[in-house]
Order: structure tokens, then sequence, then C-alpha cells
């Protein structure tokens, strides 16, 4: 497999977390706050995943972090710059990948044009090197790539939109449900591409509503109840705790996770 | 006494005071269409020449210079009007309400555009460039008093306008103007009860139509005259200016904008002839219009609701 | 049958195709259908004649044709000149006013437009009162081209410039980063900033090129017909009939639909009539909103 552009991981050698999110409160209207003070570290190299029920503001919390919806008190910080209020359009350059829950994709504009388009911020040399390995890591776009990517299949959207946040080597990726919607096949298959992904340097931040398949390959996860956190811990020890599975994580499990799981 | 009544501002001011609520009765019907409803009607002069001509169509004397002689009474000339005019909005309205709101925008225009080139181009129906003439006024026999004639002119629209305003007022506060809010409101919610939204709207468009129609006969059986001329765009403009500055959704804002902005173009058309040389006034005439949109623009960026208004209507068309 | 209205078609075709690009990329961009874009034409033809007026005051003289054209370097200068300056122009136009607006409601834009359009309109019939004036006054000779159809080289000269402006947009769509960004806008502007698109750079070069393209439809207006105030106006039906019949969004859509009701309008005159023109290109719109409301190559929405 051809690697991924290595991060600049000296950068983020000590104790400072690379992405820090602190008592964030936000929300679209300015009185109402969905997210009610959410506090998230993730290390570098770290596979965090926000869980919860529906309506708790894990979605709501990902899109502010990506500048999508107004952020009214707290702070965010990425690599130890303050990134609270940067504009949505700026955050690939920072290094603050998003990839959306759903309409994900250009449907209208072909895989490559899809992924060009993302790479608008590289110099043209470098972008036509990038979209090269990005191809090499998914190969099935590669013989894809004149095809219009509304003409994809549901999991084969979700790797192009998965590809298209890779095309600008971001220090952290993060992904908003990216299970939604697939059949549990496919899910496997996102889940352990993320796996790769990760293996490659990169960080990521994932909101999930399906906790088995994200805490198989999460190192840590927080809970979030009614906007703000409740639980947070070690992946393993999450899945463990009774009370935590009950309620929060569909409680019709047994055992523990493992990297492949069923 | 006499003096007064005989001075020429009074007449004057009765003249003026009929043009300009005969505008309120455009607009009113603009309002149901646009303030009630939120459709947006770029081809008013269309509508109200549609209601000017066929009035006239029905109650002129026969001549060979156009279709006519039918030599109808007033009242049936006013009714054909609304009539016809209801007819074309709903047509119009049928083939554009179920599509988006730009397309009705765009529909109306050309529906306005189409029916200038008609009126100004079918001579044997319209009477081409040089219009119709000798369209009878309310009261004919009067004419050796011009003071009278003025007055019952004046008294026959504010009859008509003040029938209509309790007529629309009635009509916002019940059942049918309830599911039409509603449906401004919240057209899923409104569906849900069983309403048809595009039903409704049509309706709305309809009988707004057809009030512009009436307008456009109040007009014509006022002065007397018209011409393809008088129903251009600039008519569908001023309009629109009435009721966004006197404030939309609301029909007192309606009245009230078309006598406001009457007494504005009317007060800058008198300056311009007093300051302009004649060879200018067509000129001066231009920057008229260009001193009105600017107003209008800066009424949409800064009191969009206009005097009276509500908070502007949303068509729930829009993506 | 005379075949001489398809020279005519095809002239008309263009002039209404390159302002119909204009209108149907605002509308895909900027979500409005712009009443205003016909002044721009306008602007841009009354820029180009002033323009012009200033380089031949400052040469002395309006220089030479160019060969068999009517119009030589002075006009082409001007034209550049004043193709930036009616896309200044348009982009001065939502700076001040549409920007604002589109903020607040959908409509409200629309009708903002509209108004615009009027003054703009009388602005012009102040500024240069509402005579029809031309860039040169002299006939020119028509030659034969077979078939009964006659072309004069400057025909020849702006249908090969309309073939120009449309290629050169079509490479800006698909091939530049501009052009990508532009389609990604018209898609989904909030997936668009997500990827990293400034989307309100995208809306400052849609109003440019409009203007652009614009102003470019009114030279060839000027030089083929005549320029008076209301040139621009009297298009703006048959630009949103070619832009919605080509299907809104699609640049190729819209020339072709210009091309269309260039035809249409050509063609029907011989039998309807001159003075009806302008009703054909209404009549389309109604049979597209009709039958097929997407247009040609517009997408479902």
């Amino acid at each position: 497999m051809i690697p991924l552009l290595a991060q600049d991981k000296a950068s983020i050698a000590g104790p400072e977390p690379l992405l820090r999110v602190s008592d964030l409160r936000a929300g679209y209207e300015p009185g109402i706050p969905i997210v009610n003070g959410a506090t998230i570290t993730v290390a570098p190299s770290e596979i965090v995943v926000v869980l919860g029920p529906n309506g708790a503001g894990k979605s709501t919390l990902i899109k502010a972090i990506a500048g999508l919806v107004p952020i009214h008190s707290g702070s965010v910080h990425l690599d130890g710059e303050d990134i609270t209020h940067l504009p949505a359009h700026l955050m690939v350059r920072r290094g603050l990948a998003f990839v959306p829950q759903t309409e994900n994709v250009f449907t209208l504009m072909s895989v490559e044009d899809n992924l060009l388009v993302a790479g608008g911020i590289l110099p043209a040399a470098t972008k036509s090197a990038r979209i090269e390995e990005v191809y090499g890591f998914f190969p099935d776009l590669a013989r894809q790539r004149r095809l219009l990517a509304g003409r994809l299949s549901g999991g084969q959207r979700q790797m192009l939109a998965a590809a298209r946040a890779l095309m600008v080597s971001p220090k952290v990726l993060m992904l908003d449900e990216p299970s939604a919607g697939l059949s549990p096949k496919l899910v496997e298959l996102v889940f352990s591409r993320l796996a790769d992904i990760r293996r490659e340097g990169v960080t990521i931040v994932l909101v999930e509503q399906n906790a088995r398949a994200a805490l198989a390959i999460a190192d840590r996860a927080y809970v979030l109840v009614e906007g703000r956190n409740r639980y947070e811990g070690i992946a393993r020890d999450l899945w463990d705790d009774p009370v935590v599975a009950e309620l929060y994580l569909g409680g019709a499990h047994r055992g523990r996770p493992t990297a492949d799981a069923p | 006494m006499p003096e007064l009544f005989g001075s020429g501002l009074f007449d004057y001011a009765t003249f003026f005071l009929t043009t300009a609520l005969s505008y309120s009765i455009i607009c009113l019907g603009l309002n149901l269409q646009w303030g009630q409803t939120g459709l947006f009607n770029v081809g008013v002069a269309g509508f109200v020449a549609i209601g000017a001509y066929t009035s006239a169509i029905l109650t002129t004397p026969a001549t060979s210079a156009h279709l006519g002689g039918y030599d109808l009474p007033i009242i049936v000339g006013w009714l054909g009007a609304m009539i016809i005019a209801g007819a074309v909005s709903g047509l119009v309205g049928w083939v554009t309400l179920r599509l988006r709101s730009d397309y009705l925008a765009i529909t109306t225009f050309g529906i306005a555009v189409t029916l200038q080139l008609l009126a100004l181009n079918a001579q044997p129906l319209t009477g081409g460039p040089f219009g119709i003439g000798f369209i009878p006024g309310a009261f004919e026999s009067l004419t050796e008093s011009p003071l009278l004639h003025n007055l019952a002119n004046l008294a026959v629209v504010v009859a008509v306008v003040t029938i209509l305003y309790v007529a629309l007022e009635r009509l916002v506060r019940s059942p049918w103007g309830r599911v039409l809010r509603a449906i401004r409101e919240d057209e899923k919610a409104a569906t849900s009860l069983g309403k048809s939204p595009s039903s409704y709207r049509l309706q709305a468009f309809v009988l707004g139509g057809a009030i512009m129609g009436l307008g456009g006969a109040v007009q014509a059986h006022f002065v007397g005259f018209i011409s393809p001329d008088n129903y251009q765009s600039s008519l569908t403009f001023q309009v629109w200016t009435m009721l966004i500055i006197g404030g939309s959704g609301n029909n007192r804002g309606a009245i009230f904008g078309g006598v406001l902005i009457w007494a504005i173009w009317s007060a800058s058309g008198m300056a311009i002839s007093a300051l302009f040389p004649p060879e200018e006034q067509a000129r001066a005439a231009a920057l008229q219009i260009v001193a009105i949109g600017i107003m209008l623009s800066l009424v949409l960026l800064m009191r969009p609701r206009g005097v009276f208004g509500e908070r502007l209507a949303v068509s729930r068309h829009l993506d | 049958m005379n075949l001489q209205f398809i020279v005519d078609g095809i002239l008309t075709g263009s002039i209404i195709g390159l302002g119909a690009i204009g209108v149907t990329l605002t509308y895909s961009i900027l979500r409005f259908s712009n009443f205003a874009h016909g002044e721009l034409i306008s602007w841009g033809a009354y820029a180009a004649l002033a323009i012009s007026g200033i380089l031949g005051w400052l040469v002395g003289g309006s220089g030479d044709a160019i060969g068999p054209l009517s119009f030589g370097w002075n006009l082409i200068i001007a034209g550049l000149i004043a193709m930036l300056f009616t896309g200044a122009l348009a982009l001065v136009l939502d700076l001040i006013l549409f920007r604002h607006l589109r903020k607040a409601n959908a409509i409200t834009v629309v009708m903002a437009s509209f108004g615009a359009s009027m003054a703009l309109r009388s602005l012009l019939e102040f500024i240069f009162t509402s005579q029809p004036t031309y860039f040169n006054r002299e006939l020119q000779i028509s030659m034969r081209l077979g078939l009964g159809i006659r072309v004069t080289p400057d025909q020849l000269a702006l249908v090969g410039l309309t073939g120009f402006l449309v290629l050169a947009m079509h490479l800006l769509l698909t091939r530049t980063q501009t052009g990508r960004a532009m389609r990604a806008v018209s898609e989904n502007p909030a997936l668009s900033r997500v990827v990293g698109i400034d989307v309100e750079m995208i809306v400052r070069v849609t109003w440019i090129l409009g203007g652009a393209l614009a102003c470019a439809s009114g030279v060839m207006v000027g030089i083929l017909v005549q320029i008076r105030p209301y040139m621009g106006f009297d298009l703006l039906l048959p630009l949103f009939a070619a832009a919605i019949l080509g299907g809104i969004g699609s640049v190729p859509g819209a020339l072709i639909g210009g091309l269309i009701v260039g035809l249409a309008e050509a063609g029907a005159v011989p039998l309807i009539g001159a003075q009806w023109r302008a009703a054909v290109a209404f009549l389309l719109l109604l049979g597209v909103l009709l039958i097929r409301p997407t247009g040609l190559f517009g997408r479902r929405e």
C-alpha cells in the first residue's frame, strides 16, 4: 500500500492535545444551545468516538467544530491554534477535514472532479501526486474516476467522501455517523478503512450511533447526553460498563470488542 | 365658500385622490397575491390592462377603430373586467404555481410584455397604438359642472375602495383566510389537514388578479381614454413600490401606499415641469424613476415591512 | 423558402445565448432570477460606446476599421474595457443591494432586482436620452453564402466571437479550479465550504463573469442593430426563456436555448410579422413550463 504523506508529527510533541474542545456551547439559534458544555480532547493518531442517544447534540458538536454551527461560548484549539470562530472554508487549510453525514459528495460532478475540487488549496504538482496517492488507497474509486458521483452506491459514496477529505492530508479527520444507512458488511468495510487511515498517522474523531462498530476501532470514547459530557474513558472500559452499555449503547451485546468485530 | 370649492386646488385635490385611490385598488389586489399569499407577480400591468381593455370594449359605442359597440352599462364593463382578468390569472396561475416562485415571476413578466404587444398590434381588437377613447364616465350627465363630476367620480372610487377593503378584511379573518395564513406559515401542516395549498394559492391569485382588473377598469372610465403606453412595466413598478412602502400584508398599507407614492410621483412630476425646460422633461422624468427606484431599494434594505406592514410573507415554493 | 432567417436566427440566438449564460450562472450559484441582467447588457453597450469615444478623442479619430469589418481596434479595446466595467458594475450592485437582501427572503432579492433594473434603465435614459445611437453608421455590404443566404462580415465575426466565448466558458467550468468550485457551489454551497471553497469569492467571480458576458452581448447588439436604453430590457424575456429552456444551471443549455429562441423568433417573423416577435419567446417559455420545466439539460429539482 502506498503510504499517505507523512504527518508533521514534530509539532505535536508534548502534552498539548492535537484537538482540544473546551466547554463548548453551540446551536443554530442564539439563545438555545444544543451543545451545552462539551469538553473533548484528542491526542495525535488517536481514534476518538463521540456516542450518545439521539438528540444529544453529537452531530451539532462536530459541525460546530467544523465551523458550520455558531459557537456561543467555549473554545476549540487545533494543534495549539484557536480555531473557534474560524470560517468553515478555512478549516481544511489548518488541517481539519470534515465528512458530513448526508450530501457529502457532489453528485453532479465526477469522482475525479470531486477530488480535484477538494484539492484546490494544494499547488498543482502536489495535487496530482496526492490524487494518485488517494486513488492508491481507494482502488475502487480509481477505476470509476470518470463516473458521476451520483451514480456511486452508498458505500462507495462514503469512500469518496472520506477520500475527498484526505486530499488535503489533514491532521484531524472528523466524520459524522459514517455508518448511517449502510449494511453491516459495508459498515465493517468502512470502519476497517478508518483503522487503516489511522495507521497512516491521521487522527480521527467520529460521531456514531452504531456504538459497537465504533468502539471496536476507537481508542477512547465520550458519551454526550443533552449536550454535555456524561462519561468518558478507554473504549474497552466503556464497552464493559453495563450501566453505560444499557442506557446508551443499545445493551444487546456481550463480550469484548475485537478489532474485527462481527 | 364657493371660491374654495371652485378653486383649482380643490379640483386638483379631488382629481389627485381619485387617481391615487384607483391605484390603491390595484394595490389591494397585489396585496392579496403577495402580502397574504406570498406570490410574486411581476406582470401587474398586464392584468390591469386586461381589465381596462375589457371594460372599454364592452362599454364603448360602435366604431370601426376597434372591437366594440356593445354599449353595455358601466357596471357590466367592470364585472367583465374582473371576470376576464381573473380568468387569465387562473390560466397563468395553473401553469406556474406548482413550480418555483421565480418561474411565476418570469411568467407573469412575460404575460405583461405579451399583453402589451397584443394591445399595440391587434388593432381591430384594441385600437392598436391609438387606443380606445370615449370610454363613458360614471356621471356623464353632470359634465356641465366639472366640480360635481369630479366629486362624483371620487365618491365612486371611494365607495369601491371601501367595499373592497371591508370585503378583504372579512376574507382575511374568515376560515378561508385562516387556511391561507396557515399555508403561508407551515405548508406541511396545512397539507396534513387535508387542505390543498396549490388550490388555495390559485384562488388567491385569481381573486387578486380580478381586483387588479377592476382597478384598470375604474381608471379607464375615469380618464376616458386608454392606450398601450399606459400599461408598461413602469406601472408594475409603481404598484410594487406602493405596496412595499405602504406595507405589504396589510390592506391599510396597500391603500395608504397608493396615495403616498402617487403623491410623491405627482409632486416630483410637478417639480420637473417647473424646473426643467420642455425639451429636457423626458430626461428628467427618467430621473424621477431612478429616484423612486433608489427609494424602493432603501426601504427593502432598511425597513422591508414598510409603514404598516407585518413581516414579509415567505413563499414556501422556494427551495 | 427563404433561408435568410437562419442567419438572423443564429445571430439573435448568439446574442440571447450569451446573456442567458449569465442568467443561468447567476441563478444556479446565487439562486435568484436577476431581472437586472438586461440592464447589464444595455450598460455594457453604452459603456463600450463611451469608452470608444474617449479612446477616439485620445488617439485623434476613431481609428480604422479592420478589413471588411465595420469596427477596428478602437472598439475592440473599448469592448474589453467595457466588459471589465460591466463586471464591476454587477459586483457593485451585489455589494450594495443584493447581498444584504439574500439573507432576508429570496423573493425580496428578485423584487430588488426588478426595481434596480428600472432605476438603471432610467439612468441610461437620463444620461444618453432615449434616442437610438450606433457605434458606426456606415452600411455594410453583405456577401453571398449560397442557398440564398447573405451575411455581412460583422455578422460572421460576431458569431465567431460567440463561439469563442462559449468555448472559453466551457473550458473554465470543466478544466479550472475556479470552474469546478463554481459547479460545486451551484450544487451545494454548504458542502463547498466544508471542502475549503471560499463561497463568497465564487459569488463575486460569478457576478463579474455574468456582467462581462452581458456586455459582450450588448456590444454585439450595438454593432448589428442599434444602441438604446431599452435594448437589454427587451431581451429579458428571451433571456429567461432561453435559460429555462436550456435548463437552469447549464451553460451549454443556455446557449442552445438561446439559439432555439433566436431561430424560432427569426423563423416566425416571415409567418406572423415582425411586430409579434417578442411573443414567440413567451410562447416557448410557456411550452417549456408546461411540458418539461427542468428544460433540456437541467437537473431534476
